[in-house]
């Protein structure tokens, strides 16, 4: 059996997150959309490349919900995808990587799995 | 479970469809494509969009990572050269041996090029590859005419490609008395020779090519009648010569004239190696067209899924829109008396011609063609395949009725059985796309598509699909109205209204109060351009900032790349000279793109999120505001010099124009608005062509509105005439607001009064004369507007709360985005091609 180990990588204060919106984490080489969504109280992280023209631009994209699950549309064309699977909603673009997300202490963590 | 191998040789349109539907089927297969190309198969039927800004990665089916996930192995660049039946293996060129327990043949088919003396002269082309494209497109750059040989469906589409090359002259020659032989008849192509002509195209048909002249290059062509015409390039375009050559050397049966014989399973004479696409021969017949050829891939992938499929012969009906013009052919075209009756429609005028074919009885159609207008064409190929009884005036079919009931198109659609096929190049039917809707829970066209794949092939079958949800839920009982999104079941009229009486202030407000769940892309900037049309509040406050449009939410336009593009207003288009050095000064300091606008404006391109603020800084110190290109809001009001410098003008347009644009600025709309004034009437301003354009007249000015460019231009129509300053703001005041309560979202004010009942007649008794008595109110509402204007970029830069916002990275707000690449061009800069794959 393969363990896997995940490392918590600190993100940032609570308050530096947007409200109902994204924020982009440098996390080494890698960009990271973290999702704060206040209706909801709910945190998400994915990946900021657009999978569908390669852009780093997800998290600026508008957040919302496609029945329960919650989504992240990018700004460029509106590719839709959802949070909590990652799976993309509009047509056949491929999925976008997810991480899970922590709070602890008024700081914000983001999960990589080594 | 022991897995089998399919290689599929061929990696084109027909071999990818394959490969989609075998791995939807099942897991139980190793996948191994071979293809000749060094790219994964692309869309071919678009070809000629290549040459019209489209790149080879938007012509792809597929992204870069389909084959990788569905675990199938492509090789590009490796034609597979021999096939081993005896051991069951193929031979690469770059040296694999693979064994397979099944091999589809998908080589698709070559350019046939005919033996012309001089064929092999240079300039000579043929029209089938990407690779092909390339090489037309550098030898076209010293070209000045160009020519195609052959007149068909592919003819045409090279001669587009030509067109869009900007070739001084483009011929088409074709040897049959008429273009595209197989699917129109002689009335039809002549209705379609005149339209080409008149989009610069020059046709000769009855022209047999005896010769290619020129010393080592083309110069021109000689004809068997003595003629000859001058051309610098040719594409030959000729018809298509099926890829046979690898079945035949490993002794699979081919047909006399070229194509891999296969049966209805599209299996080949050896049981286990079958062939799908342009190079089978099923029934004397190779199938030039992509939907049969999708047909057989599905035929192949059910019948290796132990499902029993068969294929039996296809329907050849098409429509394409062949440089603009429509052409439509369906059923049997040609079917004449004393077989059939005929009944012809021509308007030379409009260069429309159709026909159709009926039985003798009158009782069914038997085919047709559309030249010019073809949105019939689904329906009337439905009519023939599903032999759908006749209206007693089958002409209504073409004419549309007169007189009568509107409600022939529906009755059409109710009346198609179940088993009607909808999407040919997906096969999916009517019923299939009725139960998306009424079992699945599929009310948007979007979701049908995802559901049944219907409509993602060519997208000609989209209008239909979208009549068939409204009709079938209408048919359930849903009451179709025209709602925002599944978080408002609200107009965007009803949302105004709640907004407005509830005194709603921000998005939160609004979806707890009207809405349901967590809102999406659609609800949220429809809301925040209400929000801004009715409070005119700071868009980036606390609250409203993450529910703007992405360009709304960063005050600038988000261009390739993700930098941004940033628009000072000019008003009126007039700058003093010490402005124009500031704006240089700046593009210079932050590198930054600089093109004039359409509007007469200057739009600098390629700047950094981070250095948006430090920018807007540098601009304002200088004097300038926020041009809310960003916005759908007022965008600039362009004029002609007027009668400060002009000798024919009558007023002073330009202050009119600074006057008009001051007083909109950073108006909120349900879309951009833009306008104009013209100094006279000779209109260099363009008026007549804006959402609101004015015109100096002796007396005064008259007021033209909802007109607009983009891709259905329309003219704007007379409101007023001969009216003061004054009132003609009054009027623009009135006629703003209603727009803004009323249109639909992302409506422009052309459509928005195509679609009001009454049109401009009642638009100018709202407006001028009052008739629903808001004119006072709506005057009042604009002046709060107007008195409530802020420089947006202003209130941002002295916010340090909004200003955090303009960094990549939270936790490195200091560095910006390392993506961001840009590629040189004419000595300024560019954004890097979407994608480098």
């Amino acid at each position: 059996m393969i363990e896997t180990t995940t490392n918590w990588f600190e993100a940032c204060r609570v308050e530096d997150a947007v409200q109902n919106g994204g924020v982009c984490v440098k996390c080494g080489e890698e960009q990271i959309a973290l999702f704060y969504f206040t209706r909801r109280n709910e945190w998400y992280a994915t990946q900021n490349l657009c999978p569908h023209r390669r852009q780093m631009a997800l998290s600026r994209g508008m957040i919302g919900s496609v029945g329960e699950d919650p989504k992240i549309a990018c700004p460029f064309h509106k590719k839709t995808f959802s949070l909590s699977t990652g799976e993309c909603l509009s047509g056949d673009e491929c999925a976008i990587q997810t991480y899970p997300v922590k709070v602890e202490d008024g700081l914000v963590y983001i999960g990589l799995q080594n | 479970m022991n897995h089998e191998t399919v290689i599929v040789i061929g990696n084109g349109m027909v071999g990818h469809k394959f490969c989609e539907k075998l791995t939807s089927k099942s897991d139980n297969f190793n996948i191994i494509v071979f293809g000749e190309e060094p790219r994964r198969a692309y869309d071919r039927v678009h070809l000629s969009e290549y040459f019209n800004g489209k790149s080879a990665e938007d012509l792809s089916l597929s992204h870069e990572n389909w084959y990788n996930e569905q675990n199938i192995t492509l090789h590009l660049g490796d034609p597979v050269k021999e096939i081993d039946r005896e051991s069951k293996t193929i031979h690469s060129n770059k040296g694999l041996i693979l064994n397979y327990d099944y091999l589809v043949l998908a080589t698709g088919s070559s350019a046939f090029v005919p033996d012309i003396p001089g064929v092999d002269k240079e300039g000579v082309f043929v029209y089938r590859t990407i690779e092909d494209l390339e090489l037309i497109k550098n030898y076209a750059l010293n070209a000045k005419t160009g020519s195609v040989l052959g007149g068909g469906l592919l003819g045409l589409e090279a001669a587009k490609a030509l067109i869009d090359l900007n070739l001084a002259e483009t011929n088409v020659i074709e040897f049959a008395p008429r273009l595209m032989p197989r699917q129109i008849d002689s009335a039809g192509s002549q209705m379609l020779q005149t339209k080409l002509a008149t989009l610069g195209l020059s046709i000769y048909t009855n022209k047999g090519t005896s010769s290619i002249e020129g010393e080592n290059r083309i110069e021109s062509l000689k004809f068997n009648d003595g003629s000859e015409l001058k051309t610098d390039i040719l594409v030959i375009s000729a018809g298509i010569r099926p890829r046979d050559e690898l079945a035949k050397l490993c002794g699979i049966e081919v047909g006399t004239r070229g194509g891999v014989l296969v049966n209805e399973s599209m299996q080949t004479s050896d049981p286990s190696v079958f062939a799908i696409g342009e190079c089978a021969l099923f029934n004397h017949n190779i199938y030039g067209l992509i939907a049969p050829g999708y047909e057989m891939a599905e035929v192949v992938a059910a019948n290796l899924c132990e499902g029993n499929k068969t294929f039996n012969g296809f329907d050849m009906s098409t429509k394409l829109k062949l440089i603009g013009v429509d052409v439509a052919s369906f059923g049997d075209p040609f079917t004449t008396e004393p077989d059939s009756r005929s009944i012809l429609f021509e308007d030379t005028h409009k260069g429309i011609y159709k026909r159709i074919n009926i039985s003798n009885d009158g009782k069914y159609l038997l085919g047709g063609i559309l030249i010019g207008e073809a949105e019939a064409y689904n329906m009337l190929l439905q009519t023939v395949n599903n032999k759908i009884a006749l209206p007693p005036n089958p002409e209504d079919l073409i004419l549309g009725s007169r007189g009568g009931s509107s409600q022939t198109e529906n009755a059409g659609l109710a009346g198609l059985p179940d088993d009607a096929l909808i999407c040919s190049c997906e096969g999916v039917s009517k019923g299939t796309i009725c139960n998306s809707v009424s079992a699945e829970g599929c009310e948007s066209v979007d979701a049908i598509k995802k559901c049944t794949k219907a409509g993602t092939g060519c997208g000609g079958c989209i209008p239909m699909v979208k009549d068939l949800m409204l009709h079938t839920m209408k048919e359930n009982g849903k009451y179709v109205r025209n709602v925002v999104c599944e978080h408002f079941q609200l107009s965007r009229q009803e949302l105004y209204d709640l907004i407005k009486i509830h005194n709603l202030k921000n998005y939160e407000q609004v979806l707890d109060n009207v809405g349901k769940g967590d809102g999406c892309e659609i609800c949220k900037p429809l809301v925040s351009s209400l929000l801004a049309s009715i409070w005119n509040d700071m868009i980036l406050k606390r609250g409203n900032d993450t529910a703007q449009d992405s360009n709304d939410r960063f005050l600038a336009n988000i261009q390739k790349g993700g930098t941004y593009s940033v628009v000072p207003r000019i008003p009126g288009g007039e700058i003093k000279p010490e402005k124009l050095v500031i704006i240089g000064e700046v593009a210079e300091k932050y590198g930054l793109y600089t093109k004039i606008t359409g509007g007469q404006r200057i739009d600098m391109f390629g700047a950094h999120l981070s250095d948006l603020p430090l920018i807007w800084e540098e601009l304002i110190a200088a004097g300038f505001e926020s041009g809310h290109a960003y916005g759908k809001a007022l965008r600039t009001v362009k004029s002609c010099v007027g009668s400060t410098w002009c000798r024919f003008g009558l007023h002073d347009s330009v202050s009119y124009a600074i006057r008009i644009e001051e007083r909109y600025r950073g108006l909120r709309a349900p879309h951009k608005l833009k306008s104009a004034v013209s100094g006279c009437i000779r209109e260099c301003a363009e008026a007549q062509s804006k959402d609101f354009g004015i015109i100096a007249t002796e007396k005064g000015w008259n007021l033209y509105v909802c007109g607009n460019g983009g891709s259905k231009p329309q003219h704007a129509l007379l409101l007023a005439s001969d009216v003061d300053s004054d009132t003609c703001i009054k009027y623009i005041d009135r006629f703003l607001m209603f727009y803004i309560r009323t249109a639909d979202p992302l409506t422009r004010t052309a459509p928005w009064l195509n679609k009001m009942e009454g049109g401009i007649e009642y638009l100018r008794n709202v407006v001028v004369n009052d008739s629903l008595g808001m004119a006072e109110q709506w005057e009042i509402e604009m002046q709060n507007i107007v008195n409530s204007y802020q420089c947006e970029w202003k209130t941002a830069i002295e916010d340090p709360e909004i200003r955090k916002r303009f960094n990549h990275f939270v936790n490195a707000p200091e560095e910006k985005d390392p993506s961001v690449k840009f590629d040189e061009m004419r000595g300024q800069k560019k954004a890097a091609n979407w994608t480098t794959a």
